[in-house]
């Protein structure tokens, strides 16, 4: 597919970069040359210096090619603006990010009046998924595939968990889960499991199943988490706007630091259950004296990587609950895993997985459509939902005989209203979701895993 | 600095230049000549040496800007070297400093040639088909041509796309460079296909047309005949002289014309190069026909300024006429066409038009300071500002033009009778153009200066090539650090 990104910024690099991964040809449009420079040189994809705004830069960036047209740059306004002017320049799609919650709010009426593919806000995607893994408490993330009745779990070993030691094969002997154990990450390394796979303490598994399912499994392993009745929230930035909303109507009552007054009277005035608290969130002695060594759970999102980091170790030492951590930068993803934080939430990746998701289903017009796809481990492992449509050659076999890619696993299939977890005499027919997961591979349509 | 991917890429080079001496071995079965076993031989060198070369397998794959410097550097380095065994061992050219010299020449499309007329036309037909697609090679890059064809991973190839295409600034015509790449080499291939259809026309043998339209493509220079390219019809004589100036144009315009944006493709440089090549043909032929010392014609002498002209402005080096012998005149046009050189993003040498065009608009605002001291204005081109940037580093260029420049010329003023030789032969070389004046001239060989100063030659046509940068980046002591990798 064509597409053009305007505004070179985190989200912008790193949908460059991923999109360019998957095929895609990837223009770049910003004023400033040294950002647009930054990016091709890095990418294999084209630079386009100018306002992306206007016609003469959108000629000049291949609009009346374009596929698809992305504007995330800073200003809400100007990304509204550019996808405008691109739908009457070329006959493409058009995303736009909207940061701020008035616009958000406004989303379905927006998407229609201007003709937009797609309204997309990070920090609301972010705040969903804190969201999400908070009422799964085991999990450090959770990601709901067919329409939520299967979900991804992503948990972390703990040392004394009894499966350290075991084979998957022994696991699946002794406690007959009805999950699928799919993944799991060491180190740097990321690996699809198989039969022989063995779990060290601290590795980070994911799990399919449903929610339930799931739960019973945690239950079986000893592995408790508590519900989350109460959490901290440092940094009163927009996540923590859309998360106070989303959060307003559970049972889980919050506490909000923020420095900035005028914000903890917005804070206070928009959701008067929140507790909202005027200072530091870097004072000691205000987190302790407001109980973030009782708090269920701890959610740094400050402005500053810096200071989550730091915040976040701090939590891991006083605190016992669930722990959350912005990172805007993902560069350092390696040195962040060895500080064993709970739920790392990136803002940028959310985004740039809702849209590549976006790309690949309407990129495909073969037999089954990615319907949802999910980054099991940042850029390696993916998991993806399929719609099988009449026809796929992979309809009617058992999966035992089907060959398929190294390094793939179908994880679960959903039929009608039923969830079933494969095991090799299955068989996938006609209209079933199937989730794949898959290592360094990016399936755009189901028979790409097959051999 | 990566050493692992360096040693790759340089084995993938050894490897396509084995490959490429394929031409030259159906040309010796076709004429069932003897060098058949030369070129076997060099292919099969070139296997295994390369096969060695690529071995082995590291995720560390990434190119920086050093690595793609020293990359496309010690590439045409190493291309060069193994260019030059079929000459060694086929015993045309037995020393091995000639045969490199010979090599270099043919790669870097410079076309300057220690071979004199009689050993030209002695020559086996596979050895001067090598000696001309060493210049079809050479004219569009190796690199880019492996970026074309082999999916090297990682996007940062641009880097050296960057380091070997020719002008200041390289952009991608298309987002992936890969396409970008292999639209360049067909636009290249395409043009050369045309012009070899066109020269079979004008009665001349397959062989020869063949080896003229990749020597014209590729703007090199080396010919077949003894004579270079005075002994040709007019027909001939004009058709190259037209495809020398089409070769030099910078080919982003043929994409736009194919893409039927006609505005975009001429650009203020094509215009810029267009007027240039005009008014030296206008200049030579007034000086000429008003002189009268070579009793010319007005006909003939139109024709010869305009091969003269677009053989030097494109950098090719053909000649029709022994121009050494034409009014001072006419000698300092074609001096300074020689220096001005072709559009940046074509196969042409020189300085490069954009270049000198950006230099100008430079200097205008520099004066325009002198009278408003605190103007700020940018330096516009195709409406559009150029970065700074650009600006500094053409700056620098041109220091480090003057200086290799002139060192050169104080090696090479040992072994000639002449400033003109002296200067004319690093002028040629440098820029790539192939004949000088003087010693060095249209109808003399490069055969008697000295190793030193021939190996100098080599140097300087390397460096004009590769525009300077990666040359000399081999001299910056800390690209040769090796990187320290902790083990996990």
């Amino acid at each position: 597919m064509n597409i053009i990104i305007v505004g070179c910024g985190r989200v912008g690099q790193t949908l460059a970069e991923n999109l360019n991964n998957d095929g895609n040809d990837v223009t770049v449009v910003d004023l400033s040359p040294a950002k647009v420079k930054d990016v091709t040189d890095r990418v294999d994809v084209m630079g386009v210096i100018g306002n992306g705004a206007t016609h003469s830069t959108l000629q000049e960036a291949g609009i009346k090619n374009a596929d698809l047209f992305i504007a995330v740059t800073n200003s809400d306004e100007l990304n509204l603006l550019c996808c405008m002017v691109a739908k009457k320049e070329g006959d493409c799609d058009t995303i736009a990010r909207v940061k701020s919650p008035e616009y958000s709010a406004e989303a379905p009426y927006l998407k229609e009046q201007l003709g937009l593919a797609m309204v997309i806000n990070p920090q609301l995607a972010a705040a969903e998924e804190i969201a999400r893994v908070m009422r799964f408490p085991t999990a450090i993330k959770v990601e709901p595939f067919a329409k939520g009745k299967v979900s991804l779990i992503k948990f972390r070993l703990p040392s004394d968990s009894p499966l350290i030691g075991m084979s998957v094969v022994d696991v699946i002997n002794k406690y007959r889960p009805e999950i699928l154990l799919c993944s799991l990450e060491r180190g740097d390394e990321a690996y699809i499991v198989n039969g022989s796979t063995t779990f060290k303490e601290k590795d980070l598994i994911s799990l399919v199943s449903t929610p339930d399912k799931a739960h019973d499994f945690f239950k079986k392993i000893n592995f408790k988490g508590n519900a989350v009745k109460d959490a901290v929230i440092a940094g009163g930035g927009n996540i923590t706007h859309y998360l106070c909303s989303i959060l307003e109507k559970s049972k889980i009552a919050l506490t909000v630091i923020e420095r900035d007054q005028k914000v903890c009277e917005e804070l206070s005035s928009t959701y008067p259950k929140t507790n909202v608290i005027l200072g530091d969130a870097l004072n000691k002695e205000l987190l302790f004296e407001e109980g973030i060594s009782s708090a269920d759970a701890f959610v740094a999102l400050t402005n500053h990587d810096e200071d989550n980091i730091l915040l976040s170790l701090f939590y891991k030492e006083e605190g016992q609950g669930k722990l959350f951590t912005k990172i805007n930068r993902t560069d350092y993803g390696n040195v962040i895993n060895k500080l064993d934080f709970d739920s790392v939430i990136c803002p940028k990746n959310i985004t740039s997985d809702i849209i590549l998701r976006f790309v690949r289903a309407s990129a495909n017009t073969k037999g089954s459509n990615v319907e949802t796809l999910y980054n099991v481990v940042d850029g390696k492992v993916e998991a993806s939902e399929f719609l099988v449509k009449a026809g796929s050659p992979i309809i009617g076999i058992p999966l035992n005989k089907l060959t398929f890619k190294p390094n793939v696993l179908v994880a679960a299939i959903t039929r009608d209203d039923k969830v079933i977890i494969p095991r090799g005499q299955d068989v996938i027919q006609e209209n079933d979701f199937v989730v794949i997961v898959t290592k360094e591979l990016s399936p755009s349509d189901i028979t790409d895993v097959l051999d | 600095m990566n050493f692992y991917i360096v040693r790759k890429t340089l084995g993938w080079i050894v490897l396509f230049e084995g490959l490429f001496m394929l031409i030259p071995l159906i040309t010796s079965i076709v004429y069932w000549e003897s060098e058949f076993l030369v070129f076997l031989a060099c292919m099969l060198i070139c296997a295994g040496i390369g096969f060695l070369l690529t071995r082995g397998n590291s995720k560390k794959d990434t190119i920086f800007a050093k690595e793609g410097l020293v990359i496309v550097a010690l590439s045409w380095i190493i291309m060069s070297l193994f260019g030059a065994l079929p000459f060694i061992i086929s015993g045309v050219i037995p020393n091995f400093v000639d045969a490199f010299f010979e090599t270099v020449s043919g790669f870097t499309t410079t076309g300057s040639s220690i071979l004199s007329s009689e050993q030209i036309e002695a020559m086996p037909k596979c050895i001067a088909i090598w000696r001309s697609f060493t210049h079809w090679i050479g004219g569009m890059g190796v690199l880019v041509f492996i970026m074309a064809f082999l999916p090297l991973s990682g996007a940062r190839n641009m880097y050296i796309m960057k380091a070997e295409s020719p002008g200041p600034t390289v952009g991608k015509l298309v987002p992936k460079v890969r396409l970008t790449a292999k639209i360049l080499y067909t636009i290249y291939f395409l043009m050369t296909l045309t012009e070899f259809v066109l020269l079979l026309f004008g009665k001349v043998s397959p062989f020869e047309a063949l080896n003229i339209a990749f020597s014209t493509a590729g703007t090199g220079g080396f010919a077949i005949r003894g004579d270079s390219m005075a002994s040709t019809s007019a027909y001939i004589q004009v058709l190259v002289a037209i495809f020398m100036i089409l070769f030099s144009i910078n080919f982003n315009a043929y994409y736009f014309i194919a893409r039927g944006r006609f505005k975009e493709a001429f650009f203020s440089e094509v215009k810029v190069f267009i007027a240039i090549v005009l008014l030296a043909i206008a200049g030579i032929t007034l000086n000429l026909c008003l002189t009268g010392t070579q009793g010319y014609s007005v006909g003939e002498a139109i024709r010869h300024s305009l091969f003269t002209v677009s053989s030097l402005i494109s950098t090719t080096g053909y000649v029709t006429v022994n121009y050494d012998l034409w009014p001072v005149f006419s000698k300092a046009i074609i001096i300074i066409i020689m220096f001005v050189g072709a559009c940046a993003g074509s196969t042409g040498g020189g300085i490069k038009v954009s270049r000198i065009i950006l230099l100008f608009k430079n200097s205008k605002r520099e004066v325009g300071k002198l009278v408003h001291p605190n103007q700020v204005k940018s330096v516009m081109m195709d409406k559009k500002p150029v970065e700074e940037d650009t600006i500094r580093s053409i700056l620098a260029f041109m220091v480090l033009y003057i200086v290799i420049f002139f060192i050169s010329f104080l090696v090479v003023s040992i072994d000639v009778d002449s400033l003109e030789s002296a200067f004319s032969a690093i002028a040629a070389t440098i820029n790539n153009v192939g004949p000088g004046l003087g010693m060095a001239g249209p109808t003399e060989s490069f055969a008697f200066f000295s190793p030193l100063s021939k190996l100098v030659m080599c140097f300087d046509m390397l460096a004009g090539r590769l525009e300077l940068f990666p040359m000399l980046a081999l001299f910056n002591p800390y690209v040769w650090k090796r990187e320290r990798v902790k083990k996990q």
